[in-house]
């Protein structure tokens, strides 16, 4: 078959033309639709894309405000910022997360575990807030990373501000230290402040700096910031400016608070110092310490292990958390309770043959020969244990327990600390509730010596023993001034005793450390403007046993260190005109003669020599006078 | 009278061919070039340098060479077809074996001072080589198996070639410009759903063995396939130029940002936004309104392909029109219809807008073919 050569002009144009016709219908409907997805992107959600374009663009970045300082009554700073230098990374700049990471690992020191961090961080918070990668850079290594940023697409080098105790160990219960916040920190408060999503933000975690955090804290500024697709500032569009943190002034003066825990040394104590005028708390020291610091910069397991095993506990804040049997140092209670209800006259006598016979059981005087016929004063000077089981038994609990809450045991003196303990006094619902039993008569003698379910904390009895030297149901403080305002010292009422009564407890206090006869004779002081007034206490951990009396009461040193004595003293100065109250309390160390009353005079002394008694008030506000103190100079 | 009506139907020589010349087309072709250039002003920051001036050179000498190409008649490149086809193939196998390698791909060839890209040069020459087979063949023939055949091998042995660089992409429109060619000559509807059944078995294959030894796609190619069906998917990383350019398209809104305004593209977060995803910048920064005049003007140079191909006598002439046409639209379809999210992210540049030089030479010099054509056709 032959193959028709078709002419050029022929072919099937009709054919052709059908097809193409087909072809143009096929690329209208393609156009169609291009269209209506054009309208669709640029019309219908226009506004939204429009937004993520601006989201694209527009970076909001926090600026940390600067956290408010703490100064003590002088105006030393006990709590500062420190400039450092450091690295962040924002997770959706890098692009290529892991690569940058391992390229930034290469230029600055990151450990195994300071990767696992990141990561952790990383994959917690969203994808444009900053994680910090490392901290306390020096200049040379931040130098390094900013000279490779076009490598480093999302590492960001910075200023960054680190608190800084330079007091470390001296203030670190009552200061408290700050530390990353966390998933429980979150949960626990219910503060919407966008600064807590900044990971690891520092807030207050103990102390003064967790109880004012919010004070202390101050709010975020906002940055406005242009960025391009690798995330670096192209410009900023506008800020809002951060709000620092309001700075603190404590009560507190460091250099008594410092004197105290020196003297305090290894013991496991602590000390309140109060002013009696004002409440104001002076010193608040407990022993053994740690240093704040090394909680701000990343404590080590073992460092950790180490505070946590320490059977002297240097986490607990000893003088609000602490609680202990206050011993012979609330027989001023009991007197006081004995003398108001009028059971026992001011001069009224009672035999001490070393021991009373009560429902069959006997109760013993710590000195064993007795102390023949003793008086309240006595009693007290002596500390007579039989004259107040006697002084108690006639009293009865409900009067001694009214007596104790009007000195402020038993009850929670709130200052901003964390763990105040209210102690303890036993009443019989307390007992009934608590020991399923009835109260007992032996149970009001051994509260009688401040023994038995009584627990009162070292500051309870410094407020106590302020209220015996002023009469004035005075409370402490411990927050001088908040920025420039200073507060007012809380509002003090007349206790309303009997001041004959008062004055009859005071004597007693007078003697037993300037009589000869005295349990603290040997730390009185002979000026007569620096004579003090005071207690001492030995309170009992164990219970000793009729048996055990009979072969001879073990020592405290033959007794395991947490069966011993606690050691207490509690007192004011000077006697004629009170300025300061005092309680040193020092667990298992023994006798209250031996080991507190010193402590007790070695504060004074301190006190005294820091010109703390003689009512003279340091300026309202400190004044954030150098660059360094305040942390604020702009590297940046 | 017959010497008047063999005047009138005579094609037109010499110098007065000029008069025959498809001006609007040229037009519209220039005009859209320059819209292009003003874009490439706009992503370099209003800067001619480095696209803008460099693209400027290319119009102009693509333009020229346009012009050059009308004047000569289309029978010279009938007979030249089959040369044209077969050198583009060498030039293929010439690329696999020392073409210069660009991400990931070896795509270009040094041709003295120029580099090419044959891939692109071979859309063309394929329209070429099928206008001339169902020109050469007798129109009752068209349908018969035996000859459907060869131009399923025309356009196979290419697109193979091309897919192998790797470049999906363009691999696709020269199989559908090889199919749109046949469908235009006249091949049975049979034929093409033998061809779409053939297609999803083929898809259903390069899925199945994926992941096996036998894979035929590379991996960045199914993670393409894979955002494509799903760009939220993963919205800083594979999918991120697409969410990037639809949230730009969208963000330009009816007039958009404004020339030389746009975030997206200044700052950086359009993916390459001079060359494949420059109509993402232009709606960005023109709006939709922009974007319709694009749309507008493209798919009147495909009209006026259309009108002059019907009205060609000439078979060669008239198939040769319309498969540059189509492949031109499958261009601007498919480069429109990846940035706005319809079609996977394939790599196909916006005819006479993005920039490149292969592909702009080309595309000229085709329309330069369809010039010919239309001056050349008796009226």
């Amino acid at each position: 078959m032959k193959i028709p050569r078709h002419p050029v002009l022929s072919g099937s144009p009709n054919r052709l033309t059908r097809r193409a016709a087909i072809v143009v219908g096929v690329q209208a409907a393609v156009v169609g639709l291009l269209g209506w997805r054009m309208h669709d992107l640029g019309v219908r959600k226009s506004s939204a894309y429009a937004a993520m374009a601006e989201e694209n663009r527009i970076s909001l970045r926090l600026i940390p405000p600067a956290r408010g300082l703490i100064f003590d009554r002088q105006g030393q700073v006990l709590a500062r910022n420190r400039t450092q230098y450091k690295v962040d990374i924002i997770r959706e700049q890098t692009i290529d997360f892991e690569a940058v990471l391992s390229r930034l690992a290469t230029l600055i020191p990151i450990g195994e575990s300071d990767l696992e961090r990141i990561r952790e961080d990383v994959a917690r918070h969203r994808a444009f807030i900053p994680v910090t990668v490392a901290n306390r850079l020096s200049w040379a290594e931040v130098s390094t990373v900013a000279a490779n940023s076009p490598v480093l697409p999302g590492v960001v080098p910075g200023v960054g501000h680190e608190r800084m105790y330079p007091f470390g160990t001296s203030t670190a219960h009552v200061v408290g230290y700050v530390g990353p916040v966390s998933d429980y920190d979150l949960k626990r408060i219910d503060d919407r402040d966008p600064l807590l999503k900044i990971p690891r933000y520092q807030i207050g975690k103990t102390g003064v700096e967790n109880k004012l955090e919010r004070t202390l804290r101050g709010s975020a500024g906002i940055r406005r910031i242009e960025v391009n697709s690798v995330g670096r500032v192209v410009r900023e569009l506008d800020r809002v400016a951060s709000a620092s943190g309001q700075d603190l002034q404590l009560t507190l003066d460091n250099r008594l608070q410092r004197a105290t825990l020196d003297r305090l040394g290894d013991l496991s104590a602590s000390a309140v110092a109060l002013d009696v005028r004002s409440g104001a708390v002076l010193a608040m020291a407990s022993s053994p310490s740690f240093d704040p610091n090394s909680f701000v910069t990343g404590i080590s397991v073992d460092d950790w292990e180490q505070l946590i095993e320490d059977e002297r506990r240097p986490l607990l804040n000893k003088p609000v958390s602490g609680a202990y049997p206050p011993g012979s140092t609330f027989k001023m209670i009991v007197a006081l309770a004995a003398l108001e209800s009028g059971v026992i006259g001011a001069d009224e006598r009672i035999a001490c043959s070393g021991y009373v016979e009560v429902s069959n059981r006997k109760f013993y005087c710590w000195r064993t020969e007795g102390h023949g016929n003793v008086n309240l004063r006595q009693g007290l000077r002596s500390s007579c244990d039989v004259f107040f089981y006697e002084a108690a038994r006639r009293v009865g609990i409900d009067g001694i327990t009214a007596m104790a809450r009007r000195f402020g045991l038993g009850q929670r003196h709130e200052l901003p600390l964390q763990a105040i303990h209210a102690g303890l006094i036993p009443t019989r619902r307390w007992k009934r509730i608590n020991r399923s039993q009835s109260w007992l008569i032996g149970d009001t003698l051994n509260v009688g010596i401040g023994q038995g379910f009584m627990l009162a904390s070292p500051l309870q009895l410094a407020v106590m023993a302020a209220r015996i030297a002023t009469d004035r149901n005075l409370s402490p403080y411990l927050i001088r001034a908040v920025g420039s305002r200073a507060l007012q010292p809380p509002a003090t009422e007349p206790l309303g005793i009997n001041l004959e009564h008062l004055n009859l407890v005071r004597r007693g206090m007078h003697d037993a450390v300037n009589h000869a006869r005295g349990t603290a004779y040997a730390v009185r002081n002979r000026r007569k403007e620096r004579r003090f007034a005071g207690k001492t206490g030995t309170s009992q951990v164990r219970l000793i046993t009729e048996k055990e009396r009979e072969v001879g009461v073990l020592k405290n040193e033959d007794l395991p260190w947490r069966q011993r004595d606690h050691a207490l003293f509690v007192g004011y100065a000077p006697y004629e005109d009170p300025a300061v109250a005092i309680a040193v309390v020092a667990e298992h160390a023994g006798s209250g003669s031996a080991i507190a009353a010193p402590i007790f005079r070695d504060i004074l002394r301190a006190a005294f020599d820091l010109g703390l008694t003689d009512g003279s008030e340091p300026d309202a506000a400190p004044s954030r006078s150098s660059g360094s103190a305040t942390g604020l100079s702009d590297l940046g | 009278m017959t010497i008047l009506v063999n005047q009138q139907k005579a094609i037109p020589s010499g110098f007065s061919k000029i008069l025959h010349f498809h001006w609007a087309l040229a037009f519209l072709l220039a005009a859209v070039g320059s819209i292009g250039i003003l874009m490439l002003v706009s992503v370099a920051g209003g800067e001619m340098e480095p696209w803008a001036a460099p693209q400027m050179t290319r119009l102009a000498f693509g333009l020229v060479l346009m012009i050059a190409f009308a004047f000569v008649p289309v029978s010279v490149f009938r007979r030249l077809s089959v040369l044209a086809y077969l050198a583009t193939i060498v030039l293929l196998l010439a690329v696999a074996e020392y073409g210069a390698t660009g991400m990931g791909a070896r795509r270009w060839i040094e041709l003295g001072p120029f580099r090419a890209q044959p891939s692109e040069m071979m859309k063309v020459a394929l329209v070429m080589v099928l206008a001339w087979y169902y020109d050469a063949l007798p129109a009752e023939w068209t349908s018969r198996p035996l000859w459907v055949l060869p131009p399923i091998v025309l356009t196979l042995i290419p697109a193979v070639l091309v897919l192998r660089q790797p470049d999906l992409g363009t691999a696709t429109l020269i199989l559908f410009g090889g199919g749109a060619m046949m469908f235009i000559a006249g091949v049975a509807w049979q034929y093409f759903a033998l061809g779409m059944g053939l297609v999803l078995a083929a898809i259903a294959m390069v899925f199945m063995s994926r992941g096996t030894k036998y894979q035929i796609l590379e991996n960045y190619q199914y993670q393409r396939i894979e955002t494509f069906l799903n760009p939220a998917s993963d919205p800083l990383g594979a999918g991120y130029h697409i969410t990037q350019s639809m949230i730009a398209l969208g963000s330009g809104g009816v007039s958009g940002r404004g020339y030389m305004q746009g975030t997206q593209s200044r700052l950086n977060f359009l993916p390459e936004k001079h060359t494949d995803f420059i109509f993402t910048t232009l709606v960005e920064e023109l709006g939709i309104t922009g974007g319709a005049v694009l749309a507008a003007a493209y798919s009147l140079i495909v009209i006026f392909c259309v009108l002059s191909a019907i009205s060609n006598p000439n078979r060669f002439g008239a198939l040769l029109t319309l498969g540059i046409g189509t492949t031109f639209f499958l261009y601007f379809a498919v480069n429109m219809a990846m940035v706005m999210g319809l079609a996977p992210v394939v790599g196909v540049p916006l005819p006479l807008v993005s920039y490149g030089g292969s592909a702009m030479i080309v595309v000229l010099a085709a329309f330069g073919l369809v010039q010919s054509a239309h001056v050349h056709k008796s009226r």
